[in-house]
């Protein structure tokens, strides 16, 4: 996933900060150059990265935290903030027209995932909003591109309009349009296909589409493995053909996410939604605020929240979490709480979300899934007594289970320490109130 | 003779392939180059600030952290040690520097395939959108041009239209094509593609297959299964060729680590040159992995994938038309 590499290494100079007694400008000059280094290795443009370092210098010198004693909470908060607003505050939604189609075309450099996004588009729209969607297939220059947007079309049930290769794009725009106003079509999804900014002629066709047809969202799709050069690719599209928004496409790459950093930051486009992975389904309502708090390593509550929703009755899961919170936190219900999220997807993206797990590979997911294994066979050879109250578990009892469960003393130790980590992340979460958790949650 | 003048000297016969580098590359070269020359007529001498704006103009090339300090240091070590002080001088200097960094043992860097043995084989591997495919159809095109019978087996049997698209180039190049249903075992695409094979006789075969990021165990498994099909089939891989697209930054290098975990890759094709970025990434992934780039694709047209050559890549990145 990605923004992983980013966050260890701001949670490394987050610990160090915390290390440090004293800010003095010379400690606190090497600490930037740290972040420096980290934004720049991953690939936020260079100017953003230097702005974003002057802000903070600025910053802290206006707060004085230097000879003051533990002023890292302080530092923490500036870079947090300012992180957030690097990547934009709030969440930029599509905004629908009611009385008439929505016209949304992605625009974007060959190979960013324009098809592929229009048909997750296409499949968001519909299943999670009830639209009523067509895909309109303008790219007449790739090889195979409309086989493309056709195959995914018929996979999801979204319409596809298409008048194959030797029409002009415009023209193709046009009819598309007239069809999804008779059809009374809620959305219409434009692909066109990829394009150098500094093409001026293919520069050109886009502006010919919008200049027949009304567009409502010109949204750019953008690489999240692209390195420094995709803010001058955004900035170059924003001014020909007048953008209204970002998609980030691969997030589900380890990259380091720096070209949405740069993007949000230096333009004045939001990306409004992430693709995240090869599915039909990965493509995320994208949440800036979130991304700073997962970057530094505070996790993002909200999204986990919204996928238990998603996935688990709601009743059941404000239970458990607040039994999480209070302390009331059985052995059993991690167990139970461990088989609802792995109901959820995979541990490893859903990991990612909780402040201070660390992260883990594909192989590590295969041993968790044995470990959750291993786990409910122990936890089922306990006595109920056992499962409510751990602490009661001496080794006499622990040969017993280790023998019911046909696990080792380790298997069972094992089990212990994972407990005693939840209880502990969550003692964290409790004493930092406020912010973490959504209104539905309190305690 | 200065090492600029040295390349030109080598370079005063133009070919059809330094038109193509030299047009290829208008955008890096406007701008990478000649922010490097207004940066020497900004300056008159040398100082700390002069050496810092060349930093970050090797970092918005996406040299990458690490190389660009390492070019750096021994740029500044450099400097002081011949005594140079004018920035034209320093910025040669640069140059000669990254050359002789990416050819450490002066290898030849335009190394062509070998085609001593009946069939070639070729595997391109790589991310989602880097131009596989495309690339894939140039290279064809390539050796059909010289003669060579080609086989193309599509085995990206994952992405939505990836087979029509190999198909619809196969007949524009006259190329034969093995491929397989959607969805199926891309292995057997292959293994089909091998029994095409000893019953026609074919110098190359060019495997394409779907693109996946590389963090992802199983699907990178998927490529191992690949290779090991044509082991068994009593074939070997001759060249494994990651596509890298200009625009990649950093991730390149793990996108480079991981393939190369997987397979033995002898090779990095650079895509879409011809756009505004630098791809810097390549001198980072030779830096640190040691992996040469031996064709580059300088634009849209099939003739526009040449054979990487150093010296080439630098003229086409200094001279102005």
């Amino acid at each position: 996933m990605a923004f992983e590499a980013l966050t260890d290494k701001f949670s490394k100079i987050i610990k160090r900060l915390k290390g440090e007694h004293k800010l003095t400008e010379s400690n606190m000059d090497s600490i930037l150059k740290d972040i420096k280094l980290a934004l720049l290795e991953a690939d936020v443009n260079f100017k953003v990265v230097k702005d974003f370092i002057a802000k903070i210098k600025e910053k802290c010198l206006g707060l004085d935290v230097y000879d003051k004693l533990n002023p890292s909470e302080m530092v923490v908060k500036i870079v947090r903030e300012e992180l957030t607003t690097l990547l934009g505050s709030g969440k930029s939604d599509i905004f629908y027209q009611n009385n008439r189609t929505t016209k949304i075309m992605l625009v974007g450099l060959q190979g960013s995932g324009k098809t592929t996004t229009a048909a997750k588009l296409a499949y968001l729209l519909k299943s999670k909003l009830n639209k009523k969607v067509m895909l309109a297939a303008c790219d007449v220059y790739r090889l195979a591109a409309i086989d493309q947007l056709k195959e995914l079309a018929n996979n999801i049930g979204v319409t596809l309009f298409e008048m194959g290769t030797n029409v002009s794009p415009v023209e193709i725009a046009k009819k598309a349009d007239e069809a999804a106003r008779l059809g009374l079509y809620d959305v219409l999804i434009i692909d066109t296909a990829g394009r150098l900014s500094i093409d001026e002629e293919l520069m050109q066709e886009l502006n010919d589409i919008t200049n027949t047809i009304q567009i409502d969202e010109k949204l750019l799709v953008v690489d999240a493995l692209s390195g420094q050069e995709s803010l001058n690719v955004a900035n170059s599209f924003n001014e020909k053909v007048g953008l209204t928004g970002v998609i980030m496409t691969k997030l589900d790459g380890d990259s380091r996410g720096g070209a949405a950093l740069s993007i949000a930051s230096a333009t004045s486009l939001g990306i409004k939604f992430a693709g995240v992975g090869e599915k039909i389904s990965d493509l995320d309502i994208f949440y800036p605020d979130r991304m700073a708090d997962r970057i530094l390593g505070m996790g993002d509550i909200l999204t986990l929240v919204d996928k238990v929703s998603e996935n688990i009755d709601e009743k059941e899961a404000k239970k458990s979490v607040n039994k999480l919170i209070e302390g009331r936190f059985t052995l059993d219900d991690m167990l139970k709480q461990m088989k609802q999220i792995q109901k959820m997807g995979s541990m490893k993206g859903l990991l990612k979300l909780i402040p201070g797990m660390p992260s883990i590979s594909d192989e590590q997911q295969e041993l968790l899934n044995k470990e959750m294994r291993n786990f409910e066979a122990i936890i089922n050879s306990m006595t109920p007594e056992e499962r409510e109250n751990p602490s009661i578990l001496k080794n006499s009892r622990k040969v017993r289970i280790a023998k019911g469960s046909g696990k080792t003393n380790a298997d069972i130790n094992r089990v212990l320490k994972k407990y005693d980590q939840m209880q502990m992340v969550m003692k964290q979460m409790k004493g930092k109130k406020g912010g973490m958790l959504p209104p539905g949650f309190k305690f | 003779m200065g090492f600029f003048d040295k390349l030109r000297e080598k370079f005063k016969k133009k070919d059809k392939s330094l038109e193509t580098y030299d047009s290829g590359l208008k955008e890096s070269r406007d701008a990478f180059t000649n922010r490097l020359k207004k940066l020497s007529k900004k300056y008159s001498k040398i100082n700390e600030e002069y050496f810092e704006e060349i930093e970050e103009i090797l970092i918005s090339a996406d040299c990458g952290v690490s190389f660009t300090m390492k070019i750096m240091e021994e740029l500044v070590e450099k400097a002081k040690k011949e005594k140079i002080d004018s920035p034209d001088e320093i910025n040669e200097l640069l140059f000669s520097i990254i050359f002789s960094s990416y050819l450490k043992d002066d290898e030849e860097t335009n190394k062509d395939l070998s085609f001593d043995k009946k069939p070639e084989i070729i595997l391109v591997c790589g991310v989602n959108g880097v131009g596989k495919t495309t690339t894939i159809a140039k290279l064809a095109h390539r050796y059909i041009s010289l003669g060579k019978k080609v086989l193309l087996i599509a085995a990206d049997t994952f992405r939505a239209g990836a087979k029509e698209q190999l198909t619809y180039w196969s007949e524009k190049i006259n190329a034969n094509i093995v491929s397989g249903k959607e969805n199926s075992d891309p292995a057997s695409v292959v293994y089909n593609g091998l029994e095409e094979c000893k019953k026609n006789d074919y110098d190359l075969i060019i495997i394409d297959t779907a693109g996946r990021l590389q963090n992802k165990v199983n699907l990178m498994n998927e490529l191992k299964k690949i290779g090991k099909v044509i082991e068994k089939e009593g074939f070997t891989l001759d060249e494994s060729f990651l596509i890298i697209d200009a625009t990649t930054g950093q991730n390149g290098v793990l996108q480079a680590k991981a393939f190369k975990e997987i397979l033995p890759l002898t090779g990095i094709i650079l895509t879409k040159m011809d756009g505004t970025s630098k791809g810097g990434i390549i001198l980072s992934i030779k830096n640190e992995l040691d992996i040469p780039v031996r064709f580059i694709g300088l634009g849209e047209k099939m003739d526009d994938l040449e054979l990487f050559d150093l010296s080439k890549y630098i003229h086409g990145l200094i001279e102005n038309e």
